[in-house]
C-alpha cells in the first residue's frame, strides 16, 4: 500500500525535519487521487436530483465548513500555527456581506445600516476586507509560535463577539440580522426570480441553487490551496513549521510567511462566514463562539494534518455528524431526541462524545488524521505528492525552540 | 473613594483565583511543554464533586475528596495520553487536550445540566465592612487560601528535590535526563500539582458574589489563559503578575462600566483580552517570560 518501503525506519531518522521528494507513483495509484476526486464531484453534481432539503441543507453546512477548514489547516496543519480565533473571522465574513450586501433602514425599533451593493461584489470584498483584519493581526500572528499564537486568537473570539453583540447597527445586537439573498441580475439564490426554475422536471429552488454556487466555490478553494502548497509557497510554510532556523537560512522570512498564512487562512474563513450567513439566511453572534473555533480544529486534526483532502473529509464528518444523529436520533440505541423527557445523552452531546474521541484516538493512533487512514499511511509519513505533509511539525528539536534557548 | 477600595479588594481577589489556575497552567507548561487546554473541565470536575459530596461529607471533607479527586484525574490524563505520547510534538499534545477537555466538559455540563450548584461554603454571603469598605467573606478567605497555596507552591519550587528536578526538566530536558532526573515522575507531580489548585479555584468561583456552580464555569477558566500568557508562560512569577493585573482590570472595567459604556455592555469579561493583546504586541513573550533568541 505504501509509497516507501515499510522496512522499520528509526525514530531518529524519522524525526530529522527533511522531507524527501516522494519517490513516483506506480502506474494505476497514480490516477487514484484525481480519479477519486473525479468521483465524488460528479456525485455532488447530481446530488441535488436525488436527496431530500435535509440532506442539501446539511451537505451544503459541510461545504461551508470545508472552505472554512481547508483554511484552517493552511495555517495550522501546514504552518504549524495554532488557531483558536476562526470563528472571529468566519463571523467577520459572514457580517461583513451581510453589511456590504445590506440595504440601509429600520428594522423593528432598530436602525440598521448597510451599504447595499451588489451581492458577489459584497461577497468579494467581505473576504478582501477578513484577509485585511487577519493582515492587522500580523503583529502577534507573525511573532507568535504554535501554541502560543492559540491561545492569543483566544482574544480575538470574546472580543469578536462582544463586538457583535455591541455594534448592533452593524451587526443587529443579540438577536442578528437577516442575510441578503446571493445573485447575478436576475439569476438569485432564492426561491423566486426566475420563479419556478426546474431542471429535469426537479424544481430548482434555493437550496438547489445554493448547491452549485457552494460547490464552485469549495472547488476553487480547494484548487487553490493545493497549488499554494505544491509551489514554493506550501514547502516555505512547511519549512517554517519545521525549523525556524534551517527557513530562515534558506531565505524564507519565517515572520512574513506566518503571518501571509494568517491573512490567506482568515480570507479563507471570511469566505466560509459569508456562504455559512447565506445558508442559514440569519447570522447571530452566539453562533461564532469558542465552541466553533474548536470544531474547525477538531475538523484538520480528524481528517488530517496539512492536506486539502484532509480537510474537507474532516469538515463533512464534524459539520455532518450531529445533524445525522439528531435525524436518527429515534432509532439510534442511547441516544434521544433533543427536549425529549427520557433521560439519556441528547444528539447533541453523542456528537461532541464522539468528535472528542474522534480527536484523541486519531493523534493517539492515526496522527495522519482520516485521510492518512485512507492512503494507507496512518502514521502521515511523507509523501502523498506534497500534499500528505503529515502531523504539526515533528522535530524533537522545536520542543526546546518553542519554550527556551 | 470607598468605591475604588472595594473594587481594587475584589480585583485582588479575583486575581489570586486567577493565578491558582494560572500556576497551573504554567507548571504543566514548564514539566511537559504542553498549553493545557483542559484544564477547564478539570476545574469544572473539581467543583463539581465539591456540590455533590458536601451535603453528606460537610464542605471542609468533600473538599479534599475532590482536591484528590481532580489530581487523580489530571494524574491520569498526563499517565494515559501526555506520557505514552512523550516523543510526539508539543502542538500535537496540546490539540490533544483540547479533545480530552471536550469529553470531561460534555460529561460535567450533561450532569449539570442546567442547575446552578450550590457548594455549601462556609462564608455564605457574608460581608464585612471596614469604615464603610465592603467586601465578601468569600474574596477574603480566597486571599488568604491563595497567599497560603501559592506561598507553599514557591517554597516546594525553590526547596524540593521535586523542585529542583522541575527546573532542571524546564531547563533542558536531556541535560536534566542524563542527571538522573526523572521526567515522567516529574511531569505526573506538575500535572497533579495543577489539577488540585484547579479544584481549589472552582470552590473560589463558585463562592458569594457568584450564584453557585453552573456549566460555564469552567469557561471563567479560560480568563486564565491571559493571565498565564501575559505574565510570560515558563515564569510562575510572571502568571502571579500576570493574573494580579487581569483581575484588576476586569474588575476595574466592571466597575466603572457606568462611565465606560460607549464600549458596551460587560466590558469586564473582554478586558482581560483586551490587555493581552497589547502586552504580546509590545514583549512577544510575555512580561517575565524568557527571551528566545535564534541566531542565523
Amino acid at each position: 500500500m505504501s509509497d516507501r518501503p515499510s522496512a522499520p525506519v528509526s525514530r531518529a531518522a524519522e524525526s530529522i525535519p527533511v522531507r524527501h521528494a516522494a519517490p513516483a507513483r506506480p502506474g494505476p495509484r497514480r490516477w487514484a487521487g484525481p480519479g477519486a476526486v473525479v468521483v465524488v464531484v460528479g456525485v455532488l453534481l447530481v446530488l441535488p436530483f436525488y436527496v431530500t432539503a435535509f440532506w442539501l441543507q446539511t451537505g451544503l453546512f459541510a461545504m461551508a465548513a470545508a472552505i472554512g477548514a481547508i483554511g484552517l489547516n493552511l495555517l495550522s496543519g501546514t504552518t504549524g500555527q495554532l488557531s483558536l480565533g476562526h470563528a472571529f473571522f468566519l463571523a467577520f465574513g459572514a457580517y461583513g456581506y451581510v453589511w456590504l450586501a445590506g440595504d440601509s433602514g429600520r428594522v423593528g425599533v432598530r436602525r440598521l445600516s448597510g451599504a447595499g451593493l451588489p451581492p458577489l461584489l459584497a461577497l468579494v470584498l467581505a473576504v478582501l476586507l477578513t484577509g485585511v483584519v487577519g493582515g492587522l493581526f500580523s503583529p502577534i500572528s507573525g511573532r507568535l509560535r504554535g501554541m502560543y499564537l492559540g491561545v492569543a486568537t483566544l482574544a480575538l473570539v470574546f472580543i469578536g463577539h462582544h463586538v457583535m453583540l455591541n455594534a448592533a447597527s452593524v451587526t443587529g445586537g443579540f438577536n442578528g440580522r437577516s442575510v441578503p439573498s446571493m445573485g447575478v441580475g436576475d439569476l438569485t439564490l432564492t426561491d423566486g426570480r426566475p420563479d419556478g426554475l426546474e431542471v429535469l422536471g426537479i424544481p430548482f429552488g434555493r437550496l438547489e441553487r445554493l448547491w452549485y454556487f457552494a460547490l464552485i466555490l469549495v472547488l476553487v478553494a480547494a484548487l487553490t490551496a493545493r497549488n499554494l502548497l505544491r509551489g514554493r509557497p506550501g514547502r516555505a510554510l512547511g519549512a517554517v513549521r519545521d525549523s525556524e532556523i534551517a527557513a530562515a537560512v534558506m531565505g524564507v522570512a519565517p515572520a512574513r510567511y506566518r503571518s501571509a498564512a494568517f491573512v490567506v487562512s482568515s480570507m479563507y474563513a471570511g469566505l466560509a462566514g459569508a456562504l455559512i450567513a447565506l445558508i442559514f439566511n440569519r447570522v447571530v453572534p452566539d453562533y461564532f463562539g469558542l465552541a466553533l473555533s474548536i470544531d474547525y480544529l477538531a475538523m484538520i486534526v480528524i481528517g488530517g494534518l496539512g492536506s486539502v483532502t484532509g480537510a474537507v473529509v474532516g469538515a463533512a464528518f464534524v459539520t455532518m455528524l450531529p445533524q445525522v444523529l439528531s435525524k436518527y436520533a429515534d432509532t439510534l440505541p442511547l441516544v434521544v431526541a433533543p427536549g425529549s423527557p427520557e433521560s439519556g445523552v441528547g444528539p447533541g452531546e453523542a456528537a461532541r462524545y464522539l468528535y472528542g474521541a474522534a480527536i484523541v484516538l486519531v493523534l493517539l493512533f492515526a496522527p495522519g488524521g482520516l485521510v492518512g487512514l485512507l492512503r494507507g499511511r496512518p502514521g502521515g509519513g511523507p509523501g502523498g505528492r506534497g500534499q500528505g505533509l503529515g502531523r504539526l511539525g515533528r522535530t524533537q528539536g522545536s520542543i526546546r525552540i518553542g519554550s527556551k534557548e | 473613594m470607598t468605591k475604588l477600595a472595594e473594587i481594587v479588594l475584589n480585583g485582588l481577589a479575583l486575581g489570586s483565583v486567577y493565578a491558582l489556575i494560572a500556576l497551573g497552567f504554567v507548571v504543566i507548561f514548564k514539566a511537559s511543554g504542553v498549553i493545557n487546554f483542559a484544564h477547564a473541565s478539570l476545574l469544572l470536575l473539581g467543583g463539581f464533586t465539591v456540590a455533590k459530596l458536601h451535603d453528606d461529607l460537610g464542605f471542609t471533607l468533600a473538599l479534599l475528596v475532590a482536591v484528590v479527586v481532580t489530581a487523580a484525574v489530571a494524574g491520569l490524563v498526563e499517565m494515559v495520553f501526555i506520557r505514552g505520547l512523550g516523543r510526539t510534538e508539543v502542538h500535537t499534545l496540546t490539540i490533544l487536550t483540547i479533545g480530552v477537555d471536550i469529553l470531561l466538559t460534555t460529561e460535567l455540563t450533561r450532569r449539570i445540566g442546567s442547575d446552578v450548584l450550590s457548594l455549601g461554603d462556609p462564608w455564605r454571603a457574608g460581608v464585612r465592612d471596614w469604615n464603610g469598605v465592603h467586601i465578601a467573606d468569600a474574596r477574603i478567605a480566597c486571599v488568604v487560601v491563595a497567599v497560603v497555596l501559592i506561598g507553599t507552591f514557591f517554597a516546594a519550587f525553590r526547596f524540593t528535590a521535586w523542585g529542583l528536578s522541575m527546573r532542571a526538566a524546564a531547563e533542558d530536558r536531556e541535560a536534566a535526563a542524563l542527571m538522573g532526573v526523572r521526567l515522567g515522575r516529574v511531569q505526573l507531580i506538575a500535572w497533579c500539582v495543577a489539577g488540585a489548585l484547579a479544584a481549589v479555584a472552582a470552590v473560589f468561583l463558585a463562592a458569594f458574589p457568584s450564584a453557585g456552580l453552573d456549566r460555564s464555569t469552567g469557561q471563567i477558566a479560560l480568563a486564565a489563559f491571559p493571565a498565564a500568557i501575559l505574565g510570560g508562560m515558563d515564569s510562575a512569577a510572571g502568571a502571579l503578575l500576570g493574573s494580579l493585573l487581569v483581575g484588576l482590570t476586569s474588575a476595574l472595567t466592571a466597575g466603572y462600566q457606568s462611565d465606560l459604556s460607549w464600549l458596551g455592555a460587560n466590558l469586564g469579561d473582554v478586558a482581560p483580552y483586551v490587555v493581552m493583546l497589547l502586552v504580546l504586541i509590545w514583549r512577544p513573550t510575555g512580561l517575565l517570560g524568557s527571551r528566545e533568541r535564534a541566531r542565523v
